[in-house]
């Protein structure tokens, strides 16, 4: 596999009797698209919430461009450039749509150095080398969400909670990018819209995405490559035609019987 | 984008203490320096609770700077105004600097009650130090401004003026401060914590700077009323005087940092009249104005000028 920038080896992770990832292994390549799928509890967002730090595997070990971040802190990981939406929006409930974007910029903003107490104007977003304000107008624009500008973030529709959630998380422009569940909770005819707009926006931004999905029509036609779970395995990978045409995949996942 | 009228509206209130404080009688003089005084308390409390944080022992940091001042003239008999703030807010933010190890992993009623318990602490110290007059506190030299000491009739326009100027500068750099990335966290913190540390910060960092500029704010107010009623005692870091803060900075709100200083100033009004009104039941008085101003104004009287369509 070529230019593999994350690393999974050998993870293992128990939570007493129930084995949430029996030795998983996954090198994920730069700028691919990989869908994760898999019932209710096969391990799916274990293995992400392993990758960004809030659990810790038991055994085995995780590097992101050859560097071990397996023990650090979300924040840390966070940092370095591995960034995750949440299956249920985790916002800012008491501010507004641009509030809560200037949050997640001015963290850019600390985190690169700028935008202390004592610097002077109007501080420079890292990698966007423009005012926060300006930034946040451009992100929200190319979200669609510009029309919600000064509504309060509690009161979004669901699809533009998913959407703003996912443009957070996008703000520090993540190298990598973990997408739990993107469309869950999404009417089905929002669903294509909310991927092509983040697929768009990852492209543009040059990020290896990893996104966990249900649907199987989402996964087939976003992804490039597929990881099933079950079981806290991953019991196939390979392109999603491969994968979603595999018998033990049909059966434990999709939900087809094959016929013997 | 909206004019920020903030820096203008402190510079009015500057000016008008400043234009009319000759004419005005001592004794509203003296409630309107010892409002700058709980103002700046108030300020500090207010931006905890922007991040959700209720500290119940505020009076820790206002009676720890209110003793650095005192002990400013009784150990190196220097009554300096200036002087006396500065080091009230330097004292109570090295002090808050080390406790904020403590109490930034807490949140809510353990916060709260924690940080009563370490204002309990310093008020069990210093009724028990016979040094620094246990109980019966002590007394702080003749207010002086840079070396200056005023006539009896202008003393309290002259330490009202500099406390005013003190007290009013530190809410517009708290203003300043709010805007900053790490200011904007505060609400941030308080809406959610897990989201703050997966965007890459960390909160517990953001609370501990916060709580240090809390502290500092309410030591440079307790170095004002030190030198503003010319006495202390270890009543100032009771817990009944922690809860008079809250109860102004509940009243005031959060929307602004001019609010506190409003709050304080009618809380002192209303306080002092209650008690010469009727000196045996003031507090049900006071209680009664109070719960009047809660009910009608729920989100601080600051929501007043929002309903008079301020933008601010």
């Amino acid at each position: 596999m070529a230019d593999v920038v994350l690393d999974a080896k050998n993870l293992c992770k128990r939570f007493g009797a129930v084995t949430a990832a029996d030795s998983i292994n996954a090198g994920i390549e730069k700028d691919s698209v990989v869908g994760l799928i898999g019932t209710n509890g096969a391990g799916k967002t274990t293995f992400i919430n392993m990758i960004t730090g809030y659990l810790k595997p038991d055994t085995g070990a995780i590097t992101y461009q050859g560097r071990e971040i397996t023990r650090l802190a979300p924040r840390e990981i966070t940092r370095l450039g591995i960034c995750r939406s949440f299956q249920i929006p985790q916002l800012y409930a008491s501010l507004s749509v641009e509030e809560n974007m200037l949050v997640a910029l001015g963290v850019v903003l600390s985190n690169g150095g700028r935008g202390g107490f004592f610097s002077r104007g109007r501080p420079l977003v890292p990698g966007y080398e423009a005012p926060a304000e300006e930034v946040a107008a451009h992100i929200l624009e190319r979200f669609g969400l510009a029309a919600y500008r000064e509504r309060n973030a509690q009161v979004l529709p669901g699809g533009v909670r998913k959407l703003l959630d996912i443009a957070l998380t996008m703000a520090a422009k993540p190298k990598i990018l973990l997408l739990d569940e993107p469309t869950s909770g999404v009417s089905a005819e929002e669903k294509f819209g909310i991927m092509e707009r983040v697929m768009l926006a990852a492209r543009a931004e040059g990020a290896t995405v990893l996104f966990v999905e249900h649907d199987m029509e989402v996964v087939s036609r976003f992804a490039e490559r597929v990881l099933a779970f079950y079981d806290g395995r991953v019991i196939a990978d390979a392109a999603p035609k491969a994968v979603l045409a595999d018998p033990e995949v049909q059966r434990y996942v999709v939900g087809i019987h094959a016929q013997d | 984008m909206k004019r920020d009228r903030i820096p203008l509206i402190l510079l009015l209130i500057f000016i008008l203490v400043m234009a009319t404080g000759p004419f005005l009688p001592q004794w509203f003089l003296f409630i309107l320096t010892l409002s700058f005084a709980t103002g700046l308390v108030a300020l500090g409390l207010m931006l905890l609770l922007r991040a959700g944080l209720v500290s119940f022992g505020q009076a820790l940091y206002y009676c720890a700077g209110a003793y650095a001042a005192g002990a400013l003239g009784r150990y190196l008999k220097v009554g300096d105004i200036l002087a006396q703030m500065a080091l009230g807010g330097v004292a109570a933010a090295i002090l808050a600097l080390v406790l904020g190890f403590l109490l930034a992993k807490y949140r809510g009623i353990f916060f709260g009650l924690l940080s009563l318990a370490l204002s309990m602490i310093l008020y069990g110290l210093l009724v028990k130090s016979e040094a620094l007059g246990s109980t019966d506190g002590f007394n702080i030299l003749p207010s002086t401004l840079f070396g200056v000491r005023p006539g009896a009739d202008w003393v309290r326009y002259v330490v009202a003026v500099t406390g005013g100027a003190v007290a009013l500068g530190c809410a517009a750099l708290l203003h300043r401060f709010l805007a900053t990335p790490l200011g904007r966290l505060a609400p941030a913190i308080k809406d959610n914590e897990i989201r703050v540390e997966y965007m890459g910060a960390s909160a517990r960092r953001a609370i501990h700077v916060m709580y240090v500029v809390a502290a500092a704010l309410a030591g440079i107010g307790g170095g004002l009323a030190a030198t503003t009623v010319g006495h202390i005692d270890p009543d100032m870091a009771y817990w009944t005087t922690s809860g008079e803060f809250i109860f102004i900075t509940i009243l005031s709100g959060t929307g602004s940092v001019v609010a506190p200083f409003i709050g304080a100033f009618i809380f002192g009004a209303i306080h002092s009249a209650a008690y010469d009104l009727s000196p045996n039941t003031w507090q049900m008085s006071l209680g009664s104005a109070l719960l009047l101003l809660i009910v009608f104004l729920p989100e601080g009287l600051w929501s007043l000028f929002r309903k008079l369509g301020w933008q601010t």
